[in-house]
């Protein structure tokens, strides 16, 4: 348990002490609200864009942190022999995992706290039933995520985890339904956004922050089949060093 | 029970490489062994299969009577490892990396004073990355032995460290020796070696060259020739008379007197010389120094 709590601490410092992933995981979201919010120029299809806007951002928090922020860090962890050197200390890999979920939780946290603080400011009221859906959509997808991220960081070097990791970021921010509402992509490129975890999380969150409307199923199944498969594809390649 | 214990190891990597082939050496609480051999003699697969990183192909390793692959979770609490290179945080300072490290372990050592042991006090809260190659290495070597281990492992400890930092080092090394912890070596310099461990473990291409302490190895091969440089030429006849044995020109100008190097029939050689007025380029008698005995069992030059 001791063990844990320093490991996670130190995780969260580490992680907060980076400038480029402090940018990512506020910097960019607070930006892309503050401004789509006050420049109306995005098809939101809602009457206020902070209404498609927050739940947008939320989701884009979600994989900034489990995917790009973890995939990265790890991979890094990874070439500089950390995880090998851990690996002769009485740690473990169950706890080292265990930090690791905790610190990106902590993160997800103060991203929630930051971005729905500003959203409400800026005038989004979610209904009351909010939490309940987006709480279990945000954990499955930080699953399915970390799972992308640590299955890049499993075998990349780590420059090449941060290509990938901000290229995939990038893709997905237009995909997954955060800034640019999925249904204004052309048909085909619109089934394949469907497919993907991001999309699957954008859609949970928007339809949970909408009062009256229905959860997609088909998006629940999304997002529990990327959450079992990245996992454990990542458990199958993943390399310690 | 000694503290490590290495039998007829092998260790092959895919593409049929053969890292350690057939090794065998065993280490005591107490005892520092140096693991000496040039780069790429197998010193670090050896290392790494104690430390349970891998597994050997064939033979076996011990540390503290444990499996260090079966039994890894036993024996992580009661091992220190200090990597060749890297294992921490790049954005870490040492100050912290040394609390973490210290929550893993049962009874500690404090992390202040072991930084400050090792002359690390200044640059405790720099990170990790903007220290200095030697710096880092002292870093490690906190790290390994924050948790007071049975067994150190220290992997080219003194690599990039400046001669300050290495003198702390060695006082380190003794001080662990004192208190009764197996630290084992692994090291391509020599003189580091020789300044440090009780024993030597001396390997290449996988495969035991020799063992023993630093002084067995010495005269374990003793000079039984003397060997000196002069001018081209010489009448080695009338030489090998005048000595009472044999001298051949091994390359030119280069000699060789067949004859333990006493001090009579060094005497009569400067002697002989000197009655031909011939310059004495150099000349190696008596014991050879550890280094020529590693050149020679390496196959160096």
């Amino acid at each position: 348990m001791k063990r844990v709590v320093a490991q996670t601490r130190v995780e969260l410092a580490l992680t907060l002490r980076r400038g480029e992933s402090v940018l990512l995981s506020l910097g960019i979201p607070v930006v892309l609200l503050l401004f789509f919010s006050v420049v109306d120029v995005l098809p939101t299809g809602t009457d206020d864009p902070i209404d498609f806007l927050a739940p947008g951002v939320l989701a884009l928090a979600v994989m900034s942190t489990a995917m790009v922020g973890l995939g990265i860090a790890t991979g890094f962890e990874r070439q500089y022999g950390v995880l090998k050197r851990l690996g002769s200390t009485p740690l473990g890999r169950p706890a080292l995992l265990t930090a690791k979920t905790l610190a990106i939780l902590a993160v997800e946290l103060l991203q929630v706290t930051v971005l729905g603080g500003l959203a409400l400011l800026l005038g989004w009221r979610p209904p009351a039933s909010f939490a309940a859906a987006a709480v279990p959509a945000m954990l499955l997808a930080t699953v399915a995520f970390a799972g992308l991220g640590l299955l890049m960081a499993g075998r990349l070097r780590g420059e090449a985890v941060l290509a990938a990791a901000n290229g995939l970021y990038l893709l997905l921010l237009l995909l997954g339904g955060m800034v640019i509402p999925v249904a204004e992509l052309p048909g085909p490129l619109r089934a394949v956004a469907r497919a993907l975890p991001a999309a699957a999380l954008s859609d949970l969150l928007h339809a949970a922050s909408s009062a009256g409307a229905a959860l997609p199923g088909q998006a629940w199944l999304v997002l529990a089949v990327w959450a079992v498969a990245t996992p454990l594809a990542a458990a199958a390649t993943f390399r310690w060093e | 029970m000694s503290a490590v214990d290495v039998s007829g190891l092998v260790v092959r990597y895919p593409g049929d490489v053969t890292a350690v082939d057939g090794l065998s050496f065993s280490a005591e609480p107490g005892e520092v062994l140096a693991l000496l051999g040039p780069n790429g003699a197998g010193k670090t697969t050896t290392v790494e299969t104690l430390e349970g990183y891998k597994s050997p192909t064939a033979g076996s390793v011990r540390v503290l009577d444990l499996d260090p692959v079966r039994d890894h979770a036993r024996l992580t609490p009661r091992i220190g490892v200090m990597l060749q290179k890297g294992g921490v945080y790049p954005g870490i300072r040492p100050v912290e990396a040394m609390a973490l490290f210290a929550s893993f372990y049962a009874s500690p050592e404090d992390p202040t004073a072991l930084l400050d042991r090792l002359g690390l006090t200044s640059v405790a809260r720099t990170p990790w990355r903007r220290l200095s190659g030697g710096e880092q290495q002292r870093v490690s070597l906190a790290l390994a032995l924050v948790g007071r281990p049975e067994v150190a492992f220290l992997d080219e400890p003194t690599a990039g460290v400046d001669v300050t930092g290495r003198q702390v080092i060695r006082e380190v090394i003794g001080e662990l020796r004192a208190r009764g912890t197996c630290v084992l070596l692994a090291t391509h310099e020599l003189d580091e070696a020789e300044r440090v461990a009780d024993r030597m473990v001396i390997v290449d291409h996988g495969r035991l060259l020799a063992e023993g302490t630093p002084a067995e190895l010495m005269s374990a091969t003793e000079r039984t020739s003397i060997d000196f440089g002069a001018p081209p030429g010489l009448d080695v006849d009338s030489l090998s008379r005048a000595l009472g044995a044999p001298v051949t020109e091994v390359r030119p100008g280069r000699y060789s007197v067949d004859a333990s190097p006493s001090p009579a029939t060094v005497a009569a050689l400067t002697s002989w010389l000197a009655e031909h007025d011939l310059a004495l380029g150099d000349l190696r008698a008596g014991r050879q120094s550890l280094e020529d005995v590693f050149l020679r069992l390496t196959g160096g030059s």
